[in-house]
């Protein structure tokens, strides 16, 4: 049992990041926050690949896809950031309820 | 124990990145969640992904944020009311972990006997290299897209302003 604690806890930890990242995503309107949401889920999804890699015995792979998604998950932080710049600037708002009404 | 505390501090940080209404606020929540995650990938025995993840999502990422938030101007917290209703979206969260923790947690006792021998960097080069060359595409594509973004605003306020 007690070699089942750390994976256990771990996927608690999964688990919660993975709802409270799909709450974030639901209830939120502000674009930014958004990213922040996907950002959560994205952790959960991190931990999932790394207690997945240990409990197969192949910690070195599950290390490899989690980097490559710690690159992805990167990129479309920035772009997404980038373009919650750029609709802040045209439209004066990140409200996506105000957003999905607009029209230029 | 202490995973235990890692675990109840990290979800709890990122509640409160969720949650919280000043954006600068929640952005500083998901870096001590990042934090806490490198933590606990460190405990899993993933130390080289776990010093990434405290460098890129808790450091530049949260950088990026605070960029980001400073550039765009905060919105004044003010609590709007969300596209799905929030019981309705908690039950969807809800049923999601519950489904995950049926499915999940019942597999957790299969220890398998095989263990990699390689190294970390081995892995990387060697068997697979084709995550590699998708990371270069990624983050070629991302400084692409992030130059087009901004170029592309420049150019309509130069518009605007003639």
């Amino acid at each position: 049992m007690m070699s089942l604690s750390l994976p256990l806890m771990a996927a608690v930890a999964v688990l919660g990041l993975l709802g409270i990242g799909l709450l974030g995503l639901l209830v939120t309107r502000n674009l930014i926050k958004v990213v922040v949401g996907l950002q959560i889920l994205v952790k959960g999804a991190l931990l999932a690949l790394l207690l997945a890699g240990r409990l197969s015995g192949q910690v070195q792979t599950g290390q490899t896809l989690a980097l490559t998604v710690i690159v992805a998950d990167t990129i479309v932080s920035v772009v997404a950031l980038a373009l919650a710049v750029q609709v802040r600037r045209q439209f004066g708002t990140l409200d996506l309820q105000a957003l999905s009404t607009l029209r230029r | 124990m202490f995973d235990l505390l890692i675990v109840a501090a990290m979800l709890g940080c990122a509640f409160q990145a969720v949650r919280g209404t000043r954006l600068l606020i929640a952005a500083l929540w998901l870096a001590g969640a990042s934090a806490l995650t490198a933590i606990m990938m460190f405990r899993l025995g993933a130390p080289e992904v776990a010093v990434i993840e405290l460098s890129v999502g808790a450091g530049l990422v949260t950088v990026l944020f605070v960029f980001a938030i400073n550039i765009a101007g905060e919105e004044p917290p003010v609590t709007l009311r969300s596209l799905v209703p929030a019981p309705l979206a908690c039950i969807v969260a809800l049923c999601a972990v519950g489904l995950g923790a049926a499915m999940a947690l019942p597999n957790l006792r299969v220890e398998s006997s095989l263990v990699q021998a390689d190294k970390f960097a081995t892995v990387v080069w060697e068997h697979r290299s084709l995550d590699v060359l998708l990371q270069v595409v990624l983050i070629i594509g991302g400084v692409l897209a992030v130059l087009g973004l901004l170029a592309g605003g420049r150019a309509d306020a130069r518009k605007e302003s003639q």
